[in-house]
């Protein structure tokens, strides 16, 4: 009797992660996957076994489940990349803790973090924006995106939110590029020591003198009455940082990239700017930009024909499941006037990017003004010659020459 | 009531506000709550897109007794 945990799925296990060819679609080695759906296997770096999630409705399921474990501390849990392992010991809050102690902490983060505090951030994301611009045009051209104005974006709306000094801005926004950055993991270490010492600091001056920011909020709430504790509350302020930082600037030149790569869809764009929102959740679902959610099953789990055992690994491949073509036709293709609504680049179930509000308006006021005010904007490389990232981190442009 | 919230499932993602402007808001807490009386609520087609975009089933809608 075939054994029931590999009967549907026998074909020789892919391995996950995989660099992609073209920055903006899924590997090519990922094909077998697509085919596959909604569950296959594959091997992941260290050699290790995991359950690859690769259906649209399966995924919604499966990233509902609360027998699936966020918590990186596990032992067994997979991992998809050696600088990851290597800080498996540190616990990440949020994303790396189960309900009920998951529960609590975005019970404290949530009222920072609505569709009114997005909206009501709105003006100060374009006054950055509008700033970086300024200078990137008063240098130019050309600019390199990535530095210029990808990744300040995100790390200024960071600062506004945390209620960061701007004296401290340079000293903050060098530590978060070393923590997401870094040429190697001791550095990245390091470099998440001066940030924690510095939020500690900032926290409590914040306890003395309350301002307006996330941190604010959270140290008005004290431990007395259930509010976070001084290291939870830096804690939460890293998640914060790691979360939003890399992710927010990799969409921002990745989807500048996509944008040039797809000159009849930026026309459409310049032609018609209320398409903005439609067009930054097709760059979401298209990009996938955060590809490879990693859970562990914690009970035996039933599904698509298979056995998920406890202490198995679960990774999610965000770029197969937002291309299931049972959900979107034409996967492949970017198209502003699909219903792209539904895709899982934010995750799914209770870990859903709490700060999915904010990134939203940061992608449409940053690309927006981009579009808008450049409207020459074009790749001052060959394409094919401008660098990403790898595959076993978030996807993106590692530089983006352009001109104008 | 043909739309049920769940708030203590609900996680405050606002993903019900987005989709169904006319239907859903957030408390100041994050929750989400009706902006409409719940049959009026749900007869917004958009309702239903919005309960299926909520990443915790927290929202309910039944259907009218025909």
């Amino acid at each position: 009797m075939p054994d029931p945990t590999t009967a549907p799925h026998a074909s020789e296990p892919v391995a996950f992660p995989q660099d992609r060819s073209c920055p903006y679609h899924p590997p090519t080695g990922y094909d077998p996957l697509r085919t596959d759906r909604p569950l296959s296997r594959v091997t992941l770096y260290d050699g290790r076994p995991a359950w690859l999630v690769t259906g649209h409705a399966l995924a919604r399921a499966l990233l509902a489940d609360p027998r699936l474990s966020s918590d990186r501390t596990r032992d067994g849990f997979p991992t998809t990349t050696p600088r990851f392992a290597a800080a498996r010991d540190r616990r990440l809050a949020l994303l790396g803790v189960d309900d009920p102690e998951h529960r609590s902490q975005r019970r404290m983060m949530v009222p920072s973090f609505t569709l009114k505090r997005a909206a009501a951030l709105r003006p100060r994301i374009q006054h950055i924006v509008d700033d970086l611009l300024d200078a990137m045009i008063a240098q130019g051209p050309p600019a390199e995106l990535v530095g210029a104005f990808a990744l300040p974006v995100p790390s200024m709306v960071i600062c506004e939110l945390l209620g960061v000094p701007y004296a401290d801005h340079e000293f903050f926004e060098e530590q978060s590029r070393r923590l997401l950055r870094g040429p190697d993991v001791a550095d990245t270490l390091d470099a998440r020591d001066r940030l924690e010492e510095y939020l500690g600091d900032l926290i409590d001056r914040k306890r003395e003198e309350p301002g307006e920011g996330v941190l604010d909020e959270l140290v008005r709430q004290r431990p007395a009455d259930g509010g976070p504790d001084r290291a939870e509350v830096i804690s939460l302020a890293v998640i914060l940082l790691v979360a939003g930082h890399e992710t927010t600037a990799n969409m921002i030149s990745l989807g500048t990239y996509t944008l040039l790569q797809h000159p009849g869809r930026l026309a459409e764009l310049r032609a018609d700017p209320a398409l903005l929102p439609a067009a930054v959740e097709e760059l979401m679902r298209l990009l996938s930009i955060a590809d490879g959610l990693l859970r562990q099953a914690t009970e035996d789990i039933e599904v698509a024909g298979a056995t998920i055992r406890a202490g198995d690994g679960v990774v999610f491949s965000t770029s197969v499941i937002n291309r299931d073509q049972d959900v979107y036709p034409a996967p492949d293709a970017l198209d502003f006037h699909r219903s792209t609504r539904h895709h899982v680049s934010f995750g799914f179930g209770i870990h859903q990017c709490l700060g999915q509000n904010l990134a939203r308006a940061e992608l449409e006021i940053a690309l927006g003004a981009l579009v808008r005010r450049l409207p020459g904007l074009r790749l001052a490389a060959p394409p094919q010659e401008i660098p990403f990232k790898p595959g076993d981190t978030i996807q993106g442009m590692l530089e983006l020459p352009v001109t104008w | 009531m043909p739309i049920d919230i769940d708030k203590d499932v609900c996680i405050g993602a606002g993903q019900c506000a987005l989709a169904a402007p006319h239907v859903f808001t957030q408390d100041d807490e994050g929750f989400s709550t009706l902006l409409t009386d719940p049959e009026t609520g749900a007869a917004d087609p958009m309702a239903r897109v919005a309960a299926k975009a909520c990443p915790v089933g927290a929202i309910t809608i039944t259907e009218p007794p025909a």
